[in-house]
């Protein structure tokens, strides 16, 4: 591997503070959203940190029921629209993109721009309302509670969400036009990543639910300011109407949550196994068909509300179909596993926990998804369980394994190796000691959203709590060794994985626009070779 | 309230109690075994996913020396066969889920009527005889009971975890769950819906009782007279005997408004030409929003008492007008 | 705008992809006032008489005028495009300015009917003047959808204007695509309106 560094860098052009504010670069972009989202996990996780704290006693009194219940809305409302929603497309999604479709740029930088400050603004007005006392609501915002009973700033924080919401179909509006358009000659479709696969299916969710949940946003206010009755049983309206919006963007929002991370799985399974991807096409269509199949299954979040039996049942049903997929994705890991030549670097070892940790949250869907086994488990420990194994234990890894894996491309250094590793060792520990306890406390009954609780659950909950201090400092360590590397760090050459990407082939980190040519693309970017022995350079830049 | 234990010391302990907490319902093991298969066929899945994924990334580590050669070809049976495979488990949980679902909420004729009205933050329980209680529900074992639910408020819900039963409670609709308890004992209940400040102290007790026990403790209740009396009383007071004509009494004022005697569980022709069943749903909204639903040749005169008559209220007075039905 | 981006390979590219993205963005906008067609829908079913005493208190006549206004703007537009491709300047400009006219004109008797409707306390806040059950839901729809559509006819307004600026400095043929998007943008605004006035003005009336 040659050790070229480049003149110019995207990150060496203009460093003034105003070039990078108002830069249409979508690297720079990019690294905004970076820094911006990483603020907000932090915010959401010291959030969640006092909710742990206040459930190692059954009565709590660390903090008042009151400001319990605006802890985990805030918790909630912060992790799921202002961080793990936006992370992966708009921070790495929109770094990677046009350098994996041989790209100079997205199709409309401007929008790029414009996407950042929209959802900087929406995160700062709902941030404001939480700050100013917050909600009491649940992230669900279910009514007649939000409209009519519930105190708190409940208008500035759906505005807030409201104009993230148009950021992230800005987003999604842009990275579907640039796969149509910007693809570099010979990108075919079954050419492209699996990455750009899984962005697309979930800009298609950003495009077509997220103005359902925005409009919803909408009538919620109203009716909160005005009382008119949209959602009050007491003025004439459907309070379960309500649910019925909220979920038909909310349930297509979870899938937004996790295609992503199945995308950047797939990408660093075969780098890391040398092994051509099975079943890329498989793969690729079982994105497009969670992300269709997860616009018809909302009502399996109501099966105890009062919706007819049928309708439970429908969705039910549908609930297991697009969970078929998922279960093609994970067969097809392990099918390139076999007979690979496996390297346990750091991103690899995200990716590994990634597999485990998403097969165990989406069984544990299938709990959920069955009718009767729902009635019991339902609204209590158990779905917090099941979404963080999702979300948190397999999405946040995914957001590391890419983040590992494209750090040397993005900053132009290496990550220290070692720490790395002791990271994603740490994090899947103090993951699985955080939230497997609370399999045991759903099936046991536990209501989630209680401040206080009955004394017999007290054990499992300070395991929980004990998880969750390790956890927290596992989540430190990246923090730390990432900031280091910048200063630091190894230079990163070109291609230090030895990867066929197209975002492999340029510089690291990348100049201004990326190909000072158009790259001309003749194969498979999981060509690799299969192997006998050892690791080969497959490309070289 | 100081919250039950979960399995009451001086209980015998019939049937199992998987991770501490009682079967005490009729459909608590079914609806455990359906937990228990679904645990079973996850644990099987996990012990694939993680076998393979272990044997895998030790035998094909780099630099080992396994066998890589001779390739699949054909990937797409190997596709095939594991997507049906998925399909056909993932089918048949469906099937059992959706079956014992439709099993669990749906009554049989002859259960004892609980009303459970939802306010925040407590759960206001109201027996047939008329005897009240607060965050509190006694029980006979044995005996199929329909807790009748709705909400003065927001939405609740109304969770007993060792019957594996719940359900919402929504403002505006009755809705129902039915269950027959099994064994004798204390079982605490939860709101598991997230309504508001105090939603954590909205549980309370399910008091599981011998029948004999259940009668003499509907005896000792302080002597308050059955919902159809309390109804009936409230009819007076409230002014509903002022229009409509109800058991004997002849309405007093000259307004033109339907008998009640009779109506309930009939069709009832409406003005816009619609008919409906005069159920409890029906005689609720007649209350509280009288004029969306006004009967065929009257005019809409009558006043509502959405916020005059509290839900427990209309409940007494609901069974009264379900007794004027009665043949009494 | 004037110079292509780094990533285009031509003006036309560059055009071509523009036009596109404003499809798709019509598409999340379809959806943003389907769900408020849909909520309108579903209570328009299940209170009928409310939303229809309600809707005999909006003015028809300005609905009507309006409706005639902002189909004769639509219009307008369609026919401007002929003369973008013929590179007829002076007529493209006069009919940009038209129906710029036409736009304000409805923003002003939108304006007046509102200004009327809060006089008669037609919003559904503390003295609405309507007692029918559903009547307050009718105005909050009322309200909401007007002021969306209100909102994106601003925005119209505000694409029309950028147009005809440059539409004054460049050669007329180099603005095919911005002038079909803007088109396209406008028909949108156009079918919402469709769609919004029997919604709002005949369904208590026929
Ligand atoms: C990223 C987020 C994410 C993802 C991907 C999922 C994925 C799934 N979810 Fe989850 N879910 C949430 C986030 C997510 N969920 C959240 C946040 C909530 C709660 C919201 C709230 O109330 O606050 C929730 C709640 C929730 C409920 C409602 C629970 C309730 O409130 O009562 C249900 C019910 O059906 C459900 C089901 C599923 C299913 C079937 C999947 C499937 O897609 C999973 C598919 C994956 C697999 C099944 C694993 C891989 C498969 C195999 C390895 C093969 C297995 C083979 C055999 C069994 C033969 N989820
Ligand atoms: C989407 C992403 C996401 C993520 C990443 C997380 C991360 C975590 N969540 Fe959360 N969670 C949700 C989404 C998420 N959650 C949602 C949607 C709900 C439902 C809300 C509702 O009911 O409305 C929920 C609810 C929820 C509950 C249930 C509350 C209740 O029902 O009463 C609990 C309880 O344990 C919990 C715990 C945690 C923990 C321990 C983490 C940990 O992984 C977090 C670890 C990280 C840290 C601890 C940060 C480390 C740093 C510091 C501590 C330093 C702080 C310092 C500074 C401010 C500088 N979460
Ligand atoms: C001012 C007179 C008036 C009073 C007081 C009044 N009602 Fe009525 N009620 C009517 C009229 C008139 C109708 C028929 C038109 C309609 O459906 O609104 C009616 C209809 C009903 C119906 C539907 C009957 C059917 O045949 O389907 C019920 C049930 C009812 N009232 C119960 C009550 C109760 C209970 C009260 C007291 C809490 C009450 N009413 C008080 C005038 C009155
Ligand atoms: Cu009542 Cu929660
Ligand atoms: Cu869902």
């Amino acid at each position: 591997m040659s050790l070229t560094l480049p003149a110019r860098s995207y990150l060496t052009e203009d460093g003034r503070l105003r070039s990078w504010l108002l830069s249409t670069d979508h690297k720079r972009i990019g690294l905004l959203y970076l820094g911006t989202t990483t603020a907000f996990f932090f915010l959401g996780g010291a959030a969640a940190a006092l909710v742990r704290l206040q459930l190692i006693e059954p009565d709590g009194a660390i903090v008042s029921p009151e400001t319990y219940n605006r802890l985990f809305t805030m918790h909630g409302v912060i992790m799921v629209w202002f961080f793990l929603v936006p992370v992966v497309p708009a921070a790495l999604g929109n770094f990677i993109l046009p350098l994996m479709l041989g790209a100079r740029d997205l199709a409309f930088p401007r929008l790029n721009l414009l996407s950042w400050y929209l959802f900087v603004f929406g995160g700062l007005l709902s941030l404001s309302a939480l700050a100013a006392g917050g909600v009491d609501t649940g992230w669900t915002f279910y009514t007649p509670l939000t409209s009519d009973y519930a105190k708190g700033h409940i208008v500035l924080v759906t505005a807030g969400i409201f104009i993230a919401g148009f950021s992230t179909i800005a987003t999604g509006v842009n990275f579907i036009i640039t796969i149509h358009r910007l693809r570099a000659p010979g990108l075919t479709l079954y050419r492209l990543p699996l990455f750009v696969w899984s962005l697309y299916a979930t800009s298609v969710i950003f495009v077509l639910a997220t103005p359902v949940l925005a409009i919803t946003l909408v009538l919620l206010a109203f009716e909160t300011i005005f009382h008119v009755g949209v959602f009050d049983p007491n003025l004439g309206g459907d309070p379960l109407l309500f649910q019925h919006l909220f979920w038909f963007y909310s349930h297509p929002a979870v899938y937004i949550m996790i295609l992503p991370g199945l995308g950047i799985v797939s990408e660093i399974i075969p780098v890391f196994s040398r092994r051509p991807i099975f079943g890329y096409k498989f793969v690729a269509w079982s994105s497009v068909a969670i992300s269709v199949i997860g616009f018809l299954v909302w009502g399996h979040h109501m099966f105890v509300a009062g919706t007819s039996v049928y309708a439970a049942i429908v969705f039910s049903m549908l609930s297991y179909l697009v969970a078929v997929p998922s279960a093609i994705k994970v067969f097809n890991w392990l099918g390139t596993l076999h007979k690979g030549s496996i390297r346990f670097d750091a991103p690899m070892l995200y990716a590994l926990g990634f597999i485990g940790l998403f097969t165990i949250g989406g069984l544990t869907g299938l709990f959920l998804a069955a009718l009767a086994s729902d009635v019991h488990l339902t609204q209590t420990y158990f779905v917090v369980a099941h979404f963080h194994y999702i979300m948190v234990g397999a999405m946040v890894s995914a957001l590391f394994a890419g983040l590992h894996y494209w750090w040397p491309k993005i900053t132009g250094r290496m990550y220290p190796e070692v720490w790395g590793r002791l990271a994603a060792l740490l994090i899947f520990f103090g993951f699985n000691l955080t939230f497997f306890p609370q399999f045991i406390l759903g099936f046991q009954g536990m209501p989630r959203r209680y401040a206080t609780y009955p004394a017999h659950f007290q054990v499992l909950n300070v395991l929980s709590s004990a998880g969750a201090t390790i956890l927290a400092a596992a989540y430190l360590l990246p923090l730390g060794y990432f900031a280091w590397s910048l200063a630091r760090g190894e230079r990163a050459p070109a291609n230090p994985w030895g990867a066929l990407g197209l975002e492999w082939q340029v510089p690291s980190p990348p100049p201004v626009e990326n190909f000072r040519e158009t790259p001309t693309v003749t194969g498979s970017p999981y060509a690799y070779p299969p192997m006998e022995d050892g690791v080969q350079d497959a490309a070289d830049g | 309230m100081t919250p039950p234990a979960m399995v009451s010391p001086d209980m015998a302990p019939l049937g199992m109690a998987p991770l501490g907490v009682p079967q005490a319902s009729t459909v608590a093991p079914e609806v455990d075994a359906l937990i228990g298969a679904l645990l079973a066929i996850s644990l099987a899945v996990l012990a694939l996913v993680f076998g393979l994924l272990l044997t895998y990334v030790v035998r094909y580590r780099a630099g080992s020396d396994a066998f890589r050669g001779d390739l699949a070809a054909k990937t797409w049976r190997v596709e095939i066969a594991w997507t049906a495979a998925t399909l056909l488990v993932f089918f048949g949980l469906f099937v059992w889920g959706a079956d014992l679902y439709a099993r669990l909420f749906e009554p049989p004729s002859a259960t004892l009527n609980i009303n459970v009205v939802g306010k925040q933050w407590m759960w206001k329980i109201e027996h047939p005889g008329g005897q009240r209680e607060i965050n509190a529900l006694h029980v006979p074992v044995g005996r199929p009971v329909r807790l009748v639910l709705t909400s003065e408020d927001v939405i609740h819900d109304f969770s007993i975890p060792a019957f594996r039963l719940k359900h919402d409670v929504v403002p505006g609709r009755y809705l129902s769950i039915w269950f027959q308890a099994d064994r004798i004992g204390d079982y605490p209940f939860f709101c598991t819906q997230f309504c508001g400040t105090d939603h954590a102290a909205m549980r309370g007790a399910v008091h599981v009782m011998s029948q004999p026990d259940y009668a003499r403790w509907l005896d000792g209740q302080p002597a308050s007279r059955s919902l159809v009396r309390q109804g009936q009383t409230l009819f007076m007071r409230f002014g509903c005997s002022g229009c409509h004509q109800a058991g004997n009494g002849l309405a007093s004022s000259t307004v033109h408004a339907p008998s009640l005697n009779g109506i309930y569980g009939r069709p009832v022709a409406l003005a816009d030409g619609s008919t409906v069943i005069a159920d409890d749903r029906y005689l609720h909204d007649s209350m509280t929003d009288p004029n969306s639903q006004v009967v065929a040749g009257y005019a809409p005169v009558m006043p509502t008492f959405a916020h005059v008559a509290s839900e427990a209220e209309i409940l007494d007075l609901i069974a009264y007008i379900r007794s004027l039905s009665q043949g009494g | 705008m004037a110079e292509t981006g780094i990533q285009y390979e031509s003006p036309s590219h560059e055009a071509e992809t523009a036009q596109a993205g404003m499809w798709l963005f019509l598409a999340s906008e379809f959806l943003f006032f389907g769900g408020l067609f849909l909520v309108w829908t579903i209570y328009r079913v299940t209170l009928p008489d409310g939303f229809a005493a309600a809707s005999r208190h909006t003015n028809i006549v300005i609905g009507a005028v309006n409706t005639v206004l902002l189909l004769v703007s639509g219009a307008c537009l369609s026919a401007g495009l002929p003369a973008v491709q013929s590179g007829n300047g002076r007529m493209f400009r006069r009919i940009l300015s038209g129906a710029l006219v036409i736009a304000l004109l409805f923003l002003a008797l939108k304006g007046l009917e509102w200004h009327e409707d809060l006089n008669e306390h037609l919003f559904p806040a503390a003295h609405f003047a309507l007692s029918e059950r559903g009547a307050g839901l009718f105005f909050c729809f009322y309200f909401v959808a007007t002021f969306l559509h209100g909102a994106h006819m601003v925005a119209g307004i505000v694409l029309l204007l950028w147009l005809l600026r440059r539409a004054r400095s460049e050669p007329v043929a180099s603005l095919r695509m911005p002038a079909e998007s803007v088109t396209l943008y406008w028909a949108f605004v156009d079918l919402i309106w469709i769609v919004l006035f029997p919604l709002i003005y005949l369904s208590g009336r026929v």
